[in-house]
């Protein structure tokens, strides 16, 4: 079941909380919608359930418009909202038939034995959601979420908050769950993407900054290696020769650069032959590849270089 | 728009709220009625449930709004309203929901209360001497009375994340609509003109009419509009300011 982002916008205000955002996800893939806090990542996912109406454009879930069938949309997707609200003074099996009752499942009792199973509840299930760690209690989110076996989830920030063993439960739950449904989520943890996601979209400020596979993205963003080069006493541009396979020089610093190169290509003897000649002080320098969480946070942070 | 009826009636006794609800009402009632020698039924000349009719809603006052307080305020402190919002009921089944699981609370709490109508009737000389048309007539009122109180306190609910405000709110709008219109009819515009008409807006006016024994369907299409117009706005609350 295929979900479908079409120019959607929505202004609070005067602001833009998101600006005309589009994407697709089909069935089996995982999307991760990434973006610091604040971006619009939540505030998109809550249209894309139909919690919020969007101040422009459309989302379709299985050829439904969410605005226009509310009721078979909310039957369609499993939704986990941003910081797993839960009701703590109910008992997990209690909680789970409530929200079973909502949908129609021929044997609820059944049911939530199977989920609680599934999600590895089982050695709390006689507890009280109160009662539960942290990590258990985004189980009973996730389980609530899937509970009528939905086939869009989405999930707004599942792995907030846990620590890292915990971390690495969800995740493998998460990824299970994306091979059969078409599964949404949001982090601000980079790693998490590389860990679970087919496709990526960035976002900053309600701007879409990238919407592309994981693959795509990281060859794009790797083709850089970065090397810093410190100089002894003030250094421009204009005193650095150009040298073969440079892609760009950047001045980051009175006293430093860095040079951008394809990957695999170590510049730092050319330069230092270089500085030689020039009569130029090396006293630092540098080789960095561009990691994953540098592409978040070139596409994402404000530019500090 | 069951499943929430089911859930909040549940609630109600899980956390003891109507446990204590229940108790408080039939034990200050049952105080006033039997004990306390002023209003006590047993030295009264005359067997009639009227002293339990009058104080009931001033009790109701109180006790509704703490019943209707938690509804909605919990739910958007808790972020639970997000997560019902996006299952499949409508605002209008979740308002109805819980409106009626208070409404069902208040009718559990005064079903208890015909033991008084059971005592009365055998201690009547002679025995079953009793306007039965009345007291059926007041119960009638009460329980309207309590699901128009009941309907405040949801839209109060839905106003607040606080319980607390919401609480205040509730009994506030219950007091004016109780007995502000009764005051209000007193002030020297309407007094002599108008007053009469006044007091027609305000519940009082109705409850009373309910008790003396002969159902007029105006009083029964003034508490049921009441209800009906402030659970709309409770939606269109939950609808168009949390959801927006």
């Amino acid at each position: 079941m295929s979900v479908r982002v079409e120019g959607l916008t929505k202004i609070y205000g005067e602001q833009k909380a998101i600006d005309k955002l589009s994407f697709q996800v089909e069935k089996g893939q995982i999307l991760g919608f990434l973006g610091p806090n604040g971006a619009g990542k939540s505030t998109t996912m809550k249209i894309l359930t139909g919690y919020l109406p969007p101040t422009e454009g459309s989302v379709e879930i299985g050829g439904f418009d969410v605005q226009a069938n509310p009721k078979e949309i909310r039957r369609l997707i499993g939704y986990l909202p941003e910081n797993n609200p839960l009701y703590g003074d109910l008992y997990i099996k209690e909680y789970l038939h409530f929200v079973a009752g909502f949908y129609p499942i021929k044997n609820p009792s059944a049911r939530v034995s199977e989920v609680i199973d599934l999600i590895g509840l089982t050695p709390e299930k006689h507890k009280k959601i109160g009662a539960l760690s942290k990590g258990y209690k985004q189980r009973v989110g996730l389980a609530q979420a899937i509970i009528h076996d939905p086939q869009v989830l989405i999930l707004d920030e599942p792995t907030t908050g846990l620590d890292p063993n915990q971390l690495v439960e969800i995740r493998s739950l998460i990824k299970a769950l994306g091979k059969e449904k078409t599964l949404i989520f949001s982090t601000h943890i980079m790693q998490e993407v590389t860990a679970l996601c087919d496709r990526v979209l960035i976002i900053k400020d309600g701007k879409m900054q990238a919407n592309d596979t994981l693959q795509n993205l990281q060859s794009t963003f790797q083709g850089e290696w970065v090397t810093t080069v410190t100089f002894q006493g003030p250094f421009t541009l204009a005193h650095f020769k150009i040298i073969k396979d440079v892609q760009r020089i950047r001045q980051i610093h009175t006293d430093t650069i860095q040079v951008i190169t394809a990957p695999g290509i170590d510049v730092r003897p050319l330069i230092f032959r270089q500085a030689v000649k020039d009569d130029n002080i090396i006293i630092g320098m540098q080789q960095d590849r561009r990691s994953v969480e540098e592409i978040f946070q070139k596409l994402t942070g404000s530019d500090i270089q | 728009m069951w499943v929430i009826y089911k859930k909040e009636l549940t609630t109600f006794f899980n956390n003891l709220t109507g446990y204590l609800v229940l108790g408080v009402f039939l034990t200050v009632m049952g105080l006033f009625l039997f004990v306390f020698p002023e209003t006590s039924l047993l030295e009264s000349n005359f067997a009639s449930l009227e002293p339990f009719f009058e104080m009931a809603p001033s009790l109701f006052l109180f006790l509704v709004p703490a019943i209707t307080m938690r509804l909605l305020a919990e739910e958007r402190q808790l972020g639970t309203l997000a997560l019902l919002l996006t299952k499949p009921i409508d605002e209008m089944g979740l308002v109805i929901g819980k409106f009626l699981a208070a409404v069902s609370l208040l009718f559990l709490a005064l079903v208890p209360t015909l033991f008084y109508y059971i005592t009365l009737y055998f201690l009547g000389s002679p025995v079953g001497n009793l306007d039965t048309g009345a007291i059926m007539g007041s119960y009638l009122g009460l329980l309207l009375l309590g699901s128009a109180f009941a309907s405040i306190g949801m839209l109060a609910s839905s106003l607040t994340e606080s319980q607390i405000v919401a609480f205040v709110l509730a009994v506030t709008g219950c007091f004016l609509f109780f007995y502000g219109f009764y005051f209000l009819s007193g002030l020297p515009v309407f007094f002599g003109k108008w007053d009469a008409l006044v007091q027609q807006f305000g519940m009082d006016y109705h409850y009373h009419a309910l008790s003396k024994g002969a159902p007029d369907t105006r009083d029964l299409i003034y508490f049921l509009s009441v209800i009906a117009i402030f659970l709309l706005i409770t939606r269109f609350v939950l609808q168009y300011r949390i959801r927006s």
